[in-house]
């Protein structure tokens, strides 16, 4: 066993409102720079959509990610045998998105509408693209640019995701009665097998052994931009001022001080909890290789259940720290993918075996599942969950986004919400009858024990709750030289600003 | 004249390269990498990027062999048939970077996102090359059997130089646009490690052949990288 610890965040989807703030923080803190204005390390689309980059889950296009082929695992981006086709597409990349694919960033010519002359017309503000200067004609894209399933038909219809739904349940997209979609926030999964690290010529990107947070040296990252190929969330960016690319740090200088994430801080709706894992570093390739099926399942059976004595002896073998421990112990990012099994891992059918996790959405049945049987919350009907097929957002499509289509995993995360959710209207309101709540309970497997604790994590839990991250010792070693600091203003440390000898800036 | 083009000159360029070099890698390690504007502009780098570093690889491993064992191209040009098919090789390679290189700087000069990137370094490393390709290709096509002047003059200057006994007769009667070729490759030598050619001498990837595929650093367990989990 090597036992290694991870950080990790859990996103309740119900509770996610849309409203972009963890995107603001994160480019607030660090994102607005020249270069990095297109990129949004925390980026939330909306699902069903095209997402950000457009249609990044596409790999046919992109090529991300991994693939098992005779027995061993292989990056997507290869094709052939080895690595030597990766160092043949250096001078060119044939997948690598361009800035199209996300958008060209702009800026409005707010001065006009102080100087502009007296006129018979308002004064407007025209966009101007923030790469060359120029004025826009119109502005084509945005980094949300089908928010709310705008345009749905356009863009939401090329979503990768609605694979294996019937045209009925497609109608989802377009029929204002059947309309349902959710979003899906999304930073670097910093994945146990991650393929940006994978893809690097120049070996500048790792993942830190201590937190398992993937990091680029920006001193020797070179731009060959593999990484931006390789991901196949495409949270790698490639900065196209500075000439390097950047990817989401999970905000390493507040996590190493105990304190959680920009936007996990500053998420309105709570949605968001921050955890450490404890799991098998063996195991990965195993793992990254299991079949789809079984890929959940394995990445569930590589996390260590902190509370086995075995476990704790070996963590303290490997030198964590006990704060690290009893973080681990109290970790929410365990309960909800392992120990509860209600959270599952965005695409894990790319085998980079990301490590943040979902809890899916329970939408609204459709009206006209009520006919059939009366309804979700009828109390006198016992067969609750029949409704789930019947929600708005079909199970296929949750499965192909969550748990590489095992809608087994879907619909045991949904019926244990549910059965929860009834169990505590029980409490509260008591119209659902004791013995069917905890019928309901007990044919999801949970005791009210449980229950109670899902219950007071997802919607009761305090700040200290849902952010258990113990603080890194570090003392003798520190990433960041204090003395460097003024000189590195502005940087917020991506690189320092010295001139070249003519003309251009860094 | 040549005596100062091509006795002194060579050390004061060469000096500049390697000194420059070292105090860049030293002092501003972050840059050093040349800025890729793929992101920003794909469709015509692909006919300009392509062809020239295959055309250019192929005609400077040429001139590299040439450099160290002129013998093997004297020897292999003997005969005439095989003559014929080293400097037309060379040629179509030639050709080829040259195509790529116009269609490079042709890009530089009409996109305007591409132009937003482009330093003053940029422009003079294009100058350079294009010289640099069209004096080679001049030579190939204006004076025949350049081959075999390269490894009868050019290569026993070169050695003469960096023995420090620079010995410019070898190269005093070349014709002009030999030596232009040549006085143009010391510019180039010296402009490596201040421009984007630095990452010409980027010797990083070769080890991704042979490094396992994941990185781990350890900040407690001391050493910069420890690779950890090893794949087939
Ligand atoms: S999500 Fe992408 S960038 Fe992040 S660790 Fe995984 S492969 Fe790398
Ligand atoms: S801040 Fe929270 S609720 Fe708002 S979009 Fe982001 S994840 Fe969703």
């Amino acid at each position: 066993m090597d036992l290694r610890a991870q950080l990790s965040m859990s996103f309740h989807m119900d509770k996610c409102i849309g409203c972009h703030t963890c995107s603001v923080s994160c480019k607030n803190v660090w994102t607005s720079r020249r270069g990095a204005e297109y990129m949004w390390w925390n980026n939330v689309e909306t699902k069903p959509g095209a997402g950000y980059p457009l249609t990044w889950e596409d790999q046919e296009r992109y090529r991300g990610g991994w693939e098992v082929s005779g027995g061993n695992l292989r990056l997507k981006l290869l094709k052939g045998p080895g690595k030597i086709r990766t160092l043949a597409n250096i001078f060119f990349q044939p997948n690598l998105p361009t800035i199209d694919d996300y958008y060209e960033p702009f800026t409005y010519d707010y001065q006009h509408l102080f100087n502009a002359p007296a006129g018979d017309d308002q004064p407007v503000a025209r966009p101007k693209s923030l790469i060359t200067g120029d004025f826009m004609e119109k502005i084509i894209m945005g980094p949300n640019w089908d928010d709310d399933m705008g345009g749905s038909p356009l863009y939401a219809a090329n979503d990768p995701n609605l694979k294996g739904l019937s045209e009925s349940q497609k109608e989802m997209l377009t029929k204002f009665h059947k309309l349902f979609f959710f979003y899906l926030p999304r930073i670097c999964n910093h994945c146990l097998n991650p393929a940006c690290v994978a893809s690097c010529p120049s070996g500048a990107i790792y993942k830190r052994g201590e937190d398992g947070i993937v990091l680029i040296d920006q001193d020797t990252c070179r731009a060959w931009r593999f990484c931006v190929s390789a991901c196949p969330y495409k949270k790698p960016y490639y900065n196209w001022a500075n000439g390097k690319s950047e990817k989401c740090i999970f905000c390493y200088p507040r996590t190493e001080t105990g304190q959680p994430n920009a936007c996990a801080h500053a998420c309105t709706g709570r949605i968001r909890f921050v955890g450490v894992l404890f799991y098998d570093a063996d195991r990965i390739e195993d793992v990254a290789k299991t079949p789809d099926e079984r890929l959940v399942d394995a990445m569930r059976d590589i996390i260590l259940d902190p509370n086995d004595p075995r476990v704790i002896e070996e963590a303290r073998k490997q030198g964590i720290d006990d704060n690290w421990l009893v973080a681990a112990q109290n970790s929410p990012a365990y309960n909800l993918f392992k120990k509860w099994r209600i959270a599952l891992p965005n695409h894990p059918e790319f085998r980079t075996v990301p490590m943040n996790f979902y809890i899916p959405p329970l939408s609204p049945v459709l009206h006209s599942a009520k006919a059939d049987n009366g309804g979700l919350f009828d109390s006198e009907s016992v067969e609750f969950f029949n409704s789930i097929d019947k929600m708005r957002v079909p199970v296929r499509y949750l499965a192909n986004l969550l748990s590489a289509g095992n809608e087994q995993l879907v619909i045991e995360s949904l019926k244990k919400q549910m059965a929860v959710r009834l169990w505590v209207r029980q409490q509260r309101v008591g119209d659902v009858g004791d013995s069917a709540a905890k019928a309901a309970l007990s044919s999801v497997g949970l005791t009210p024990e449980e229950a109670f604790e899902i219950y007071k994590l997802v919607s009761l839990a305090t700040f200290q709750e849902r952010f258990v991250i113990p603080e890194t010792h570090r003392e003798a070693q520190t990433t960041v030289d204090p003395r460097t600091m003024y000189e590195k203003r502005g940087t917020v440390g991506f690189g320092n600003k010295r001139q070249e000898l003519v003309s251009r800036q860094w | 004249m040549d005596n100062v083009l091509f006795g002194v000159m060579p050390y004061i360029l060469l000096m500049t390269a390697i000194v420059g070099a070292i105090w860049r890698y030293r002092s501003n390690k972050y840059t050093w990498s040349s800025q890729s504007s793929q992101f920003l502009e794909n469709k015509t780098l692909f006919f300009g990027s392509f062809p020239w570093h295959y055309g250019i690889i192929v005609v400077l491993l040429g001139h590299i062999i040439g450099f160290f064992i002129p013998k093997s191209i004297l020897l292999w040009n003997a005969v005439p048939l095989r003559l014929y098919i080293l400097e037309l090789t060379a040629l179509a390679f030639g050709l080829l970077a040259l195509f790529g290189l116009l269609a490079l700087i042709y890009r530089r000069l009409t996109n305007s996102r591409v132009k937003a990137v482009t330093s003053g370094w940029d422009v003079l490393v294009l100058i350079i090359l294009l010289i640099q390709v069209l004096t080679g290709v001049g030579n190939a096509v204006l004076y025949r059997w350049g081959s075999n002047w390269y490894a009868a003059s050019a290569v026993p200057w070169m050695w003469s130089v960096i023995k420090l006994q620079p010995d410019v007769s070898y190269v005093a009667g070349l014709p002009l646009i030999t030596k232009a070729h040549i006085f143009n490759a010391l510019i180039f030598f010296a402009l490596i490690p201040f421009s984007r050619l630095a990452h010409f001498v980027v010797i990083n990837p070769y080890k991704y052949l042979v490094r396992p595929y994941q990185v781990v650093r350890w900040y407690r367990r001391g050493g910069p990288t420890v690779n950890v989990v090893q794949y087939k």
